[in-house]
């Protein structure tokens, strides 16, 4: 392998996000369609800063009740108890399973907290232009896309507690409110991950006339 | 047959840095000389390991599908649950969007990999693969993102250690399923050596044949 210092873009070349073709459009502000699979080229993901913000904030909005609504509903002869998130995690950590709390703690609360300062984090240094920290930034955002699904935990525990614990009217349970917004949160930051284009990382080392495709 | 014998031109997915890929030996892989994204691999297993891989999968995703994931008691009382019958009861709760995403997750998605890899992967033991094995790869790619069996298996289990306080919960069959594929679905992408297959596929355009790429030529986008 030989490494140059040039990039695709600006050698005037796109490389296929399906199939990793490299093709030279004809017209660099209309790329068209790759040979070989057909998918749309682009130079850059399109207008992916301002999506990936919108998905950011949408995502950071549903946090809020995602964590602070019930996520579980348990009746009990006839006594009701709601549960949230956090709730969860503690009656885990009292029955005596600290690592299950720990697990669920990090992948309910941490890791979606983690993704949106993260991704607000690469945003800001890309919006800036900034040229340091590119192999750290980059290494970032690869851990956000690869950790990103286990956030789903929760949603998995809550559906399939509600499913096998369906004794009424000794006890049942239901779901609450609060697992939409949760889920909302996991698909939105998993979203956002994907819209997001790491190359723009590198812009800033390496500038082109099509900076944001 | 390996189209591999030349050098070819790729830039990095993740950085955009143009660079130049030499024949790789089975089981190696390239990285990016700059952010160190992998570039490329050639795995080393037999070509038919993938196909074997998934057919073994895709017969164990109904068996994970169809029987009980586990069992509950309590008080001469008993309860069982399917990976479907999670989604569906969740459906029935009023939460009927968190059901169809857990029902995306844990069994679409899945199973939409398996059967595009399984077409795929039949339609791509011609020398020359069809423009249609192209166009699944794409699918399976995407599918594969929101596949989380693995994600589930953790979920399930945290669920039972829950429920174990109120009741005895005992693992179904199900569960060893899961568990089975949660070990074949990462198999399946590790043996999978999309790079040659991209090479042995007859363009969209019909225009050129699949021989013509191995020079190093870069072609023109279409209009």
């Amino acid at each position: 392998m030989t490494r140059g210092t040039v990039t695709a873009a600006q050698a005037g070349l796109v490389s296929c996000e399906a199939c990793q073709l490299l093709s030279r459009p004809a017209n660099a502000d209309e790329p068209g369609f790759c040979r070989r699979c057909g998918e749309e080229l682009e130079f850059r993901r399109h207008a992916a800063i301002e999506k990936t913000w919108a998905l950011i904030v949408a995502a950071a909005i549903c946090y809020i009740p995602a964590n602070a609504l019930p996520v579980l509903n348990t009746t009990s002869l006839g006594e009701t108890e709601a549960d949230t998130i956090l709730g969860g995690v503690a009656f885990l950590y009292t029955s005596g399973s600290w690592p299950l709390a720990l697990i669920v703690l990090v992948a309910s609360v941490m890791i979606p907290l983690g993704k949106l300062v993260a991704l607000s984090y690469l945003l800001i240094t890309v919006q800036r232009g900034s040229v340091a920290n590119s192999h750290d930034r980059t290494r970032l955002y690869r851990m956000v896309e690869f950790i990103g699904r286990w956030s789903m935990l929760d949603v998995f525990v809550d559906t399939f507690t509600v499913a096998l614990v369906q004794l009424s009217p000794l006890m049942s349970v239901a779901p609450g409110t609060g697992v939409l917004f949760f889920a909302a949160v996991v698909v939105l930051t998993m979203l956002a991950a994907e819209t997001f284009d790491p190359r723009l990382i590198w812009d800033a080392t390496n500038p082109h006339r099509n900076r944001h495709g | 047959m390996t189209l591999r014998s030349a050098s070819q031109a790729v830039a990095c997915p993740d950085c955009d840095l143009l660079q130049t890929l030499a024949p790789l030996p089975p089981g190696a892989k390239a990285s990016c000389g700059r952010c160190g994204c992998t570039l490329a691999r050639q795995p080393g297993g037999p070509k038919d390991l993938p196909l074997a891989l998934t057919i073994a999968a895709a017969i164990i995703f109904v068996i994970a599908n169809t029987v009980p994931l586990m069992d509950l008691s309590a008080v001469g009382r008993s309860a069982s649950t399917t990976i479907v019958g999670g989604a569906y009861q969740m459906w029935m709760e009023d939460e009927a969007i968190t059901g169809v995403l857990v029902a995306f997750c844990a069994v679409i998605a899945p199973g939409g990999y398996l059967l595009f890899m399984l077409t795929l992967l039949l339609g791509a033991t011609r020398k020359i693969a069809p423009p249609w094995v192209g166009e699944m790869l794409r699918w399976a790619s995407h599918f594969q993102v929101w596949s989380m069996l693995e994600v589930m298996m953790l979920g399930i289990l945290v669920a039972l250690v829950k429920i174990a306080e109120l009741a005895t919960v005992a693992a179904g069959i199900g569960m060893y399923a899961v568990g089975a594929l949660m070990i074949l679905f990462p198999a399946i992408a590790v043996t999978f050596d999309a790079d040659d297959l991209w090479r042995r596929i007859e363009w969209a355009d019909g225009a050129m044949p699949p021989e013509q790429v191995a020079g190093g030529a870069i072609p023109e986008a279409s209009r």
